[in-house]
């Protein structure tokens, strides 16, 4: 890449007079894009009658094949964040928040060609794979700089980039569903056109968060602020590089605590509405159990900056100490709520929990800079999105699967998720103990800092 | 401004660059909550 380029590295440092707080606006304009992925499934049922119109045909697509789409660019999030972080720590926040404007932008005009020629592979490979990799870009493009802006408060700010993914599903659904009622007719369902104008419009939204970021110089600090000359026990001033941070145990074991906070969040996400209703026969109604989805959607943002917060004061480690006792606590509770007939009980715990699904996500990028060093740890991010991915098979396999055998056992559909939610308790309990073998990373993982800081020493 | 040693434009940000910048992503996501606040206040009905 020529370093004259305006997406350049070279190009994006800030200016003396820049402020900071330019930049978690600039990361949001990416993630409350690329956070549409949440509400892809309102495309759904459309897809399922783009021939019959007014109700799906032999030849119309099946849900089963639509649900590839999504489970394609979740795959394609967590390989591209895993493979690219290098290149996209390397080049900087703008070039890589540019390239996952145009895979993400480009991706759903793709996926439009596939549902105009009613060719479900022309979709799998626009949205699915192109779009799979804008969002793994998209997701860790601005998360090193953020904390290079932030050193005070790196788990806010992270947190609020991070908040955005979870909000992009509140602005997309209404969205979509309005683009889709305005280009529908009678003989056309509309989907195409939604496509191609969500395609531009994130492209262009994106393309601002690309045009505002900037990178701070090299030694630059928040006024006031002074790095610590001894590091806490567990934070350090120095760097582990990308693939070195791969032979340490602390980062298998931050990929387990998240894949475990993940998988017993991401499990009852998907179910909560159905859960409601069979643990409160009667009592919650289809409309109501939406309600209560809607509601979970909500903490699970707000968590997202809450949790990651709190982080900067009470420490990362100490953050998922909460996140795993409370939660098995809380998951212990949930059958009690049930047997006792509480819903706000029942609700209360779920909303909580689901905070703290979401706090996990957005206070993981501050932990593993406390850990590994802020070098590399949009990259090392990247690597840790695969433990996220995996949680995503796991927990909602688990949760389907148990409830499925207690009801084939005879067991009341209202006690059928008793077991699973001992399970996923117990899931918490294996993570506050991975949580608590966490130490600080040995310094022969550390560069040398000539070859860390080679600029800040220059400077 | 322009930088006299590089000629480049200083990247000095005023108020009204924060309030558009914040503006630009908070308008959009606090319509979206509130849409969703108000389809989940269904479960208090």
């Amino acid at each position: 890449m020529n370093t004259g380029s305006i997406l350049s590295r070279e190009r994006t440092y800030a200016m003396p007079g820049f402020s900071r707080w330019m930049v978690p606006p600039a990361a949001l304009c990416i993630h409350l894009c690329i956070g549409q992925v949440y509400a892809l499934s309102v495309f759904n049922l459309p897809m399922t009658r783009l021939i019959g119109i007014s109700q799906p045909t032999p030849d119309d697509w099946k849900l089963t094949e639509l649900g590839w789409i999504f489970s394609i660019a979740i795959f394609f999030l967590g390989a591209s964040a895993a493979v690219m972080g290098r290149w996209v720590e390397d080049g900087g926040p703008r070039r890589a928040m540019f390239t996952s404007a145009m895979c993400f932008g480009s991706g759903f005009l793709i996926a439009a060609l596939g549902v105009s020629l009613h060719q479900i592979w022309i979709v799998y490979l626009g949205y699915g794979v192109l779009g799979g990799i804008g969002l793994g870009l998209g997701y860790i493009s601005p998360v090193s700089t953020l904390i290079k802006w932030f050193p005070d408060r790196p788990g806010m700010a992270t947190g609020m980039a991070i908040m955005g993914f979870g909000g992009g599903a509140f602005i997309a659904s209404p969205l979509s569903v309005w683009l889709m009622s305005l280009f529908s007719t009678p003989a056309h369902v509309g989907v195409a056109e939604t496509f191609v104008v969500m395609g531009i419009a994130y492209f262009l939204f994106m393309l601002v968060g690309s045009a505002i970021v900037r990178i701070p110089q090299p030694g630059w600090k928040p006024a006031g602020f002074e790095t610590p000359v001894r590091a806490g026990k567990l934070i350090t001033n120095r760097h582990v590089y990308v693939y070195q941070a791969l032979r340490t145990p602390q980062f298998w074991l931050i990929w387990l605590v998240l894949c475990l906070n993940v998988t017993a969040g991401i499990g009852v996400l998907g179910q909560a509405s159905a859960m409601s209703q069979e643990m409160f026969p009667g009592r919650v109604t289809a409309v109501a159990a939406a309600g209560f989805v809607g509601l979970m959607s909500l903490f699970n943002m707000a968590g997202r900056f809450l949790w990651a917060s709190l982080s900067d004061y009470i420490g990362r480690k100490n953050t998922y100490f909460c996140f795993f006792a409370l939660g098995t606590v809380l998951y212990a509770t949930v059958p009690h709520t049930g047997s006792i007939g509480s819903v706000a009980a029942f609700v209360m715990c779920f909303l909580v929990i689901i905070s703290m699904y979401g706090g996990g996500f957005a206070t993981v990028p501050a932990y593993l800079k406390d850990m590994f060093g802020t070098r590399y740890v949009g990259a090392i991010h990247g690597l840790l999105i695969t433990a996220w991915s995996m949680a995503g098979i796991f927990g909602p396999v688990l949760v389907n699967y148990i409830r499925e055998y207690q009801i084939d056992n005879g067991v009341p559909k209202a006690q059928a998720y008793n077991v699973t939610m001992y399970v996923m308790a117990a899931l918490l309990v294996v993570g506050f103990i991975c949580n608590l073998l966490i130490k600080a990373v040995h310094e022969r993982h550390h560069m040398p800092i000539e070859l860390a800081e080679p600029e800040a020493i220059a400077a | 401004m322009i930088d006299e040693n590089t000629g480049r434009r200083q990247g000095g940000t005023t108020t009204l660059h924060l309030v558009l910048a914040w503006g630009f992503v908070g308008v959009p996501l606090v319509w979206g909550v509130l849409k969703t606040l108000g389809n989940a206040m269904k479960l208090f009905q």
